[in-house]
């Protein structure tokens, strides 16, 4: 079992989501379009991840003892890099540089390119089969380190996110935490539509053996307590949070649009996605 | 009207003792004279691994069938068992190199190749990590037909970034090439030879280097560039055409990738020599076409033909009968030398 402990709710979380969605958006408003939406969705799982649940060091990404946090959607690398700036693992200089030539923050995150950015994703239904790898390799070391690996709903319709799921459960990696960002939105449509099977996610990890948790991944609190069972269970069994965001969360007039997959925001908008914002910026 | 299920050859028209049957050849490609070593794979990286704690042997249920088991069963703790799960092995055994570990990750050729190219690809070749995939059943070693036979495996792994690409001849060079390319840095795809492999290149006093091709024998009238078990079949096609006063050399390339382009252009630029490339390969992408680029590329142009598996899905049947079908038995590659001498 795990040594690590329960920590205090970080008083800020809902601050630390917050510089996470303006993050984003200023990194969305040098392409002018994105995978925006999905970045302001999965804001707070992220920053109850990075300033809750997980142990790293940011002056040293590639420190032994770190959480590792595997994304697997690359396309979500906006949001990754909002938070790994918003952790100091990131100079929030590069912001500017999100997308452009030679910078560090391509589109699609690749680990060659980024510090803790540890798999290149993109190739979807790698990433939990590479975090059952990491559990193993971890487990051989004795670390008591957790792999995180971040997945999307439309993602479980690759048949190698299944594998991996077997294997997990069959391996006992109670040291994999697997979180599900359930927005019901993928490239041609609803989740719902496009894949389905969404209502029985978190039951059809729990056939495969795993410790699942469906929470509101907009709701922090509920992420806090879902981060914590997932590490803290006494079970031997990989741990899933399937966690139901909405798209485009925290800028209301964002959250409206229709097929919002890759948003396009026009250029006189951004400053009021932006107010918009902190207009709901907790007190 | 010809039945889709028509066969070339009425099966029952002929006596039962002169049916070959599939399972020949299936435990071993040994002739019945030839000497054979068990499982050199699996001995070899047994071996390997008591002084390299890093080694870990991973397999999607054919650690029986890769060898593996010989290693599974010296290092128990190290033998990661995946199921039939090929996207998975592979993508594990990523992770695990990730974190440090050298893993050797093994199935047959056609499921790593076919099924598992983007897991490869992606989460091990673009990641240059230190993984070994090793694979049994490369080309035409089966008879179980196209499910089984990776007739087309180098084609689809040449492309490949970072991978380099080995294909042994037969038992001394397995042994030999697992403390190799545990020694390199890199992903890399080796064809594997299980069971009782022949032993043919220890009277030839070599040593498999990664990356070099190595001369065999030298003659005058053709060169063969071989690599894999076709090696074995060149030199035995080498003495049966000494008998027809025909002086044939045999250059054995294990490594497919990086190819060994000075020798290669060296041996091939030796006026006067018909250059023949024998692969157990389709005769697209692999060793032959490679060859073929190489020489253009230096303004080498031999005579030039390929001893090499159509481009067909093959029949299924006993191994000795498929390859004199596909022209890469002994007997089948020496006659065609002979016709294209004679031409």
């Amino acid at each position: 079992m795990q040594s690590q402990v329960v920590r205090p709710n970080a008083p800020n979380l809902a601050e630390h989501a917050y510089r996470i969605r303006r993050n984003a958006l200023l990194m969305g408003e040098v392409q002018g379009q994105g995978y925006i939406a999905q970045a302001l969705g999965v804001a707070d799982v992220l920053a109850v991840a990075y300033f809750h649940a997980m142990r790293y060091r940011p002056e040293d990404p590639e420190w032994e003892g770190r959480d590792r946090f595997l994304l697997s959607i690359g396309h979500y690398a906006i949001a990754l890099y909002a938070a790994l700036i918003e952790a100091g693992i990131i100079p929030e200089n590069e912001l500017e540089t999100y997308g452009c030539d030679d910078s560090r923050l391509p589109m699609s995150g690749m680990a060659s390119y980024t510090p803790g950015m540890e798999i290149s994703g993109g190739s979807l239904g790698h990433g939990l089969a590479l975090a059952v790898g990491y559990a193993l390799g971890l487990k051989r070391k004795k670390s008591d380190a957790f792999v995180y690996c971040l997945f999307s709903d439309g993602e479980c319709g690759e048949g190698a996110v299944w594998e991996a799921a077997s294997g997990a459960g069959h391996w006992k990696l109670d040291n994999l935490i697997g979180i599900v960002d359930v927005n019901n939105q993928q490239a041609d449509g609803p989740a719902s539509e496009v894949t389905g099977g969404l209502e029985a996610l978190a039951d059809r990890f729990t056939a495969f053996g795993w410790y699942a948790q469906r929470v509101d991944g907009n709701d922090i609190a509920a992420l806090t307590a879902a981060f914590d069972a997932a590490r803290i269970a006494a079970v031997a069994q990989p741990r899933v949070i399937v966690c139901d965001t909405r798209m485009a969360k925290g800028v209301p007039f964002l959250e409206q649009r229709e097929q919002n997959h890759f948003l396009r925001v026009e250029p006189d908008e951004w400053q009021k996605a932006l107010a918009a914002l902190e207009a709901g910026r907790a007190a | 009207m010809r039945s889709k299920y028509e066969r070339p050859v009425s099966l029952l028209s002929r006596p039962s003792g002169q049916r070959l049957t599939t399972s020949a050849m299936i435990a071993s490609l040994a002739g019945p004279d030839q000497r054979t070593r068990p499982a050199p794979f699996g001995h070899a990286l047994a071996a390997l691994a008591e002084t390299r704690p890093e080694i870990v042997g991973l397999t999607a249920d054919l650690g029986k069938y890769t060898d593996l088991h010989i290693f599974a069963k010296a290092h128990p703790d190290r033998f990661y068992q995946m199921g039939m799960s090929e996207q998975l092995l592979m993508c594990a055994a990523a992770g695990m190199a990730q974190e440090g570990f050298m893993p050797f990750a093994t199935t047959y050729a056609v499921f790593a190749a076919r099924r598992a190219y983007d897991f490869i690809c992606l989460a091990i070749a673009e990641a240059n990590l230190n993984v070994k995939v090793v694979c049994a059943l490369p080309g035409l070693t089966t008879g179980y037909g196209p499910s089984h036979q990776a007739t087309e495996d180098i084609a689809i792994f040449r492309g490949m970034p970072n991978l380099t690409i080995i294909d042994p001849c037969d038992a001394l060079e397995i042994e030999q090439a697992v403390p190799a390319i545990a020694a390199h840095q890199g992903p890399v795809y080796m064809r594997l030879l299980r069971g009782n492999v022949p032993l043919v290149l220890d009277g030839y006093g070599y040593q498999f280097e990664l990356g070099k091709a190595k001369l065999l024998r030298d003659g005058n009238d053709v060169l063969i560039v071989s690599s894999g078990l076709m090696t074995m079949r060149a030199l035995e096609t080498a003495d049966q055409l000494r008998a027809d006063h025909v002086d044939a050399g045999v250059l054995h390339v294990s490594t497919i990738k990086p190819l060994d382009e000075d020798t290669i252009i060296r041996a091939a630029a030796k006026p006067g020599r018909l250059v023949v490339v024998a692969e157990n390969h389709s005769r697209i992408g692999g060793l032959g076409e490679a060859v073929a680029a190489t020489l253009m590329r230096a303004g080498v142009t031999p005579a030039f033909r390929q001893v090499a598996l159509p481009d067909e899905f093959l029949d299924a049947g006993a191994l000795p009968t498929l390859h004199d079908r596909y022209g890469i038995s002994t007997a089948a590659m020496t006659a065609s030398i002979q016709r294209w001498l004679a031409a």
